[in-house]
């Protein structure tokens, strides 16, 4: 531990620290464009540069230079202050003057620091350079002459996303950063980009000249598209939700979000369902919230009613559905709208109990069904991580493109009972070895012999718990923590021949089988369970209204609204509160907060922010055994998962461009 | 400054350079450049692979030889790395050719002590001959770049040419060696001034004269 000197304010720092972050830590601001927490050092925009003593009688890059004992760094000095004012002048040279055109402007790192940093005016008379366009796919748009060559966007696809598709070519003032050819960025994570990038080169497509970061009114929200949970601020201006930005959350989604996560936004706004819709004669058509309620009282459900939680509903949608359910006498709930029907008793089996950051420290990982790139792409930035540390990462599945080493085992899930002999060493040598279960090895059954393993090789030990199930549906430990789970899963909820089956936004269930009974759609998107439905009730979506999310590890994590829900369409709770008036049964509450309190009373882990505790893992069944072969996984096209997504332009052009290798949009604007 | 983008990727490139390998014995060199490095590290020979390339492309096209899109993307599947970062090296590079040059490629300097000691009058030459800056001349034989200093500042100026210097050159000097090499034959590398081995001064040491024979200490004379 150093002892350092900064500004005359003697701190200790830990081992490994470099100066900037000696200076950070004595609570002095340093100006930085390349050096980013999270990726390596470049040490190329020299903007952090401070005075050392003992060192050369020059500026030095505090971000590249190593803390040592009785360092005495200068922040506030002339040398210092002439020395910022310099390197600022020489970033602008070539930069454009701009701002007003530009979609950085107000969130723009070089303009925020030249004006705290620069000398105030340009002594710079001759011609600027220019850089031609770069095209990087449907998501991100070029300036490339704003570029300053921070080169943060190459290490992100190098080091975080591992696909080295960005870099630079070229050298000096004829430098520029392209991707291979000008394809598209390919992969999930590529938006980040955006983030990162200090100045106005990369920005984002889809947001193109739509809005001030000034004019937008930020909510902190949940992401729903996949079971991650990322931390998300949605920005909106009146009624329009018009990006989604990730927040600093280091447990979930450190400051990433997939690129679904940040641009279905715009699908929020595109086929609505704004008014309360009737199935007359084969057709659907526009009626009142009375006449809606009324043909379900006259369904006369009695207890033959059942609910089906979709992927991205709130726990207090949920909540409010089986309120309504219980006080009808029924408990037909279910979440699982495909017909996995795997064993929820105890809900330990199905978390992911390693949690994300502590994946990371994992050094042997079996991962049985599940293309994570695709069903969590943040997960598989940890799973990176591990990698990188030295993991040792085995897949049972269809092949993958990993971004890291991985051993592909084959798909045939009987090899989980029947390990080859170097996996079954390296997992009896790890000492924090884990398995990460997917969806595609749920469905199969296969979660009993993943228990087996687990107790094989002592997942769970001292300080670790190697035990994972992967989720990707946003509602999934929300709905199974409130019941929404029958034994035999969807099959029981048709056994049981229900009246009225209430669909929460369920899009993926098959609908069939219920041909007989009153079909009634709560959810926001004109989809394939609206298409199915008799009546439609329209709700809200994650971004308009408060609701309370697990993600797959447990952790409760609370959303707030952000816009209003478009024409007719109410926050869902109020729906299924309204629709026990009509049914005539009494649930309970009446107002979200009551409901809440319910909710909380029911299942107390709801209440508090954080990992819910699920208790200890089951013990295994040393009879369960895996069978069966997963060819294929579960989410067959990245883009276009959920309503959300379908309904989103950019998701389509992005499923359409980057997936099926259509022709790029571009060359017909 | 050169223009230092690639090649336009078109279908006749493709055509032409899609199928590029490395020959028997250019195999055996790569792989020797290879085996320098340690297991892992093989991406450490991207710069020689590279050189190897473009001297099998000059072989092929009886040039000095150059670097097509399908034959750097060769090289980035022999060495198992992402293309990009072998275009990134190749493009940093000059002495990579990333457009077709000539049979013969012209590299005059023309950094302050050539341009002193007259490399404008080796352009001339150059000029009279075809060949202007970037371009093939119309005989295919002839590339003409500018370069900045090329280090031999002692015996300037020089003209690097394929891979041979020709140095202490003059308007008269460089056109008889540009007739010798469209000729075919191979001139004299190095300096040009008869008589003189390599960068020594002219007519015999004009410094530290009593070390031309034996060791002199100098010290007392100081």
């Amino acid at each position: 531990m150093p002892k350092v000197t900064v500004d005359g304010q003697e701190i200790e720092v830990p081992d490994g620290a470099t100066v900037l972050q000696a200076c950070e830590l004595a609570g002095k601001e340093i100006p930085r464009f390349c050096y980013h927490e999270r990726l390596s050092i470049a040490g190329n925009c020299r903007m952090c540069l401070v005075e050392v003593k003992p060192g050369p009688p020059k500026p030095q890059a505090s971000c590249a230079l190593p803390a040592t004992e009785g360092q005495e760094i200068r922040t506030d000095t002339p040398m210092v202050k002439t020395a910022r004012e310099g390197v600022m002048e020489f970033l602008l040279i070539n930069h454009p003057l701009d701002c007003p055109i530009c979609d950085q402007g107000g969130e723009c790192d070089l303009q925020d620091q030249s004006v705290a940093y620069g000398r105030g005016g340009s002594r710079y008379h001759e011609n600027k350079r220019a850089v031609t366009e770069k095209y990087m796919g449907p998501l991100i748009k070029t300036v490339m002459t704003r570029c300053i060559h921070c080169t943060r966007c190459v290490r992100f696809s190098e080091e975080i996303a591992g696909v080295d598709e960005i870099g630079a070519v070229g050298r000096g003032e004829d430098m520029q950063i392209t991707t291979y050819l000008e394809q598209a960025a390919e992969h999930e994570l590529s938006a980040n980009v955006i983030d990162l990038c200090p100045v106005g080169a990369l920005t984002s497509r889809p947001y193109a000249f739509e809005a001030r970061p000034w004019e937008l009114k930020k909510t902190l929200s949940i992401d729903v598209s996949d079971a991650v949970g990322a931390n998300i601020r949605l920005d909106s201006r009146g009624r329009e939700v018009m990006r989604a930005l990730p927040r600093i959350n280091d447990d979930v989604n450190e400051e990433w979000i997939s690129d679904k996560a940040r641009y279905q936004v715009d699908g929020l706004s595109k086929r609505r369902l704004d008014k309360v819709f009737m199935r007359v004669k084969g057709g659907l058509k526009p009626a009142s919230w009375d006449e809606a309620f009324k043909a379900i009282a006259k369904a006369k459900p009695g207890k033959d009613i059942a609910a089906i939680a979709g992927d991205m509903v709130d726990c207090e949608t949920m909540f409010a559905a089986k309120a309504l359910l219980k006080a009808c006498g029924s408990n037909l709930l279910e979440g699982r709208q495909t017909g996995m029907d795997y064993d929820v008793s105890n809900l330990a089996a199905v978390n992911f109990n390693s949690t994300f950051a502590g994946i990371e420290t994992a050094d042997a990982i079996l991962i049985v069904g599940s293309y994570i790139r695709w069903e969590a792409p943040l997960v598989n930035v940890r799973l990176r991580k591990a990698v990188k540390r030295g993991a040792k990462v085995f897949v049972i599945g269809a092949f993958w493109d990993t971004t890291y080493p991985a051993h592909f085992l084959g798909d045939d899930l009987s090899i989980l009972g029947d390990l080859p002999e170097e996996v079954a060493e390296a997992f009896a040598k790890a000492e924090r070895p884990a398995i990460i279960m997917g969806g595609a090895a749920l469905a199969r059954g296969a979660l009993g012999a993943g228990l087996g393993f687990a107790e094989q090789f002592k997942l769970v030990r001292d300080g670790w718990n190697g035990f994972n199930v992967l989720h990707f549906s946003a509602a999934r430990m929300g709905g199974l923590m409130l019941g929404f789970a029958q034994e035999g899963g969807m099959k029981d909820v048709v056994a049981a021949k229900p009246k009225v089956v209430i669909s929460l936004g369920a899009d993926e269930m098959d609908f069939g089988p219920f041909a007989d009974a009153l079909k009634v759609y709560i959810g926001h998107h004109g989809d394939k369970g609206a298409h199915a439905a008799d009546i439609i009730l329209p709700g809200a979506s994650y971004a308009e209204k408060d609701g309370t999310y697990v993600n797959t590890e447990g952790r409760v994590q609370f959303a707030e609204k952000a816009v209003f829900a478009p024409g007719d369409a109410r926050e869902d709770w109020t729906i299924l509160r309204a629709l026990a008036d009509a049914l005539g049964v009494s649930v309970g509450f009446d107002s979200f907060a009551q409901l809440q309190a319910a909710m909380i009373a029911e299942v107390p882990a709801l209440g508090e922010e954080g990992l819910a505790d699920y208790g200890a893992l089951p013990k295994a069944d040393a009879k369960a055994k895996a069978e069966g072969t997963i060819a294929e996984y579960p989410i067959k096209d990245f883009y276009l998962t959920n309503p959300i997504a379908r309904a989103s332009a950019v998701m389509q052009r992005c499923s359409a461009e980057l997936l099926h290798g259509g022709d790029l949009a571009e060359a017909a604007e | 400054m050169a223009d230092r983008s690639p090649a336009p990727d078109t279908p006749e490139l493709r055509e032409r350079w899609g199928a590029f390998e490395f020959t028997e014995s250019y195999r055996e060199r790569a792989d020797k450049a290879i085996a320098r490095y340690p297991e892992g590290r093989q991406r450490s020979a991207v710069m020689p692979l590279l050189d190897l390339a473009q001297r099998q492309v000059g072989e092929e096209t009886n040039t000095q030889g150059w670097l097509p899109l399908p034959v750097i993307e060769y090289v980035a599947d022999y060495l198992d790395m992402p293309v990009i970062r072998v275009l990134e090296v190749a493009s940093f590079y000059f002495m990579y050719n990333l457009k077709p040059v000539g049979r013969y490629h012209v590299q005059v300097c023309g950094t302050t002590p050539c341009m002193l000691r007259g490399s404008d009058g080796l352009f001339e030459v150059c000029k009279k001959r075809g060949m202007s800056k970037g371009h093939v001349s119309e005989d295919g034989l002839w590339t003409l770049t500018e370069v900045e200093c090329m280090g031999n500042c002692a015996t300037a100026p020089m003209v690097q040419i394929n891979d041979d210097n020709y140095e202490d050159l003059t308007p008269e000097r460089l056109d008889e060696i540009l007739d010798e090499l469209a000729a075919g034959k191979q001139p004299k590398t190095g300096t040009q001034i008869p008589g003189k081995r390599t960068s020594e001064p002219e007519g015999g040491p004009t410094t530290l004269k009593e070390m031309v024979d034996a060791n002199h200490d100098y010290r007392k004379d100081w």
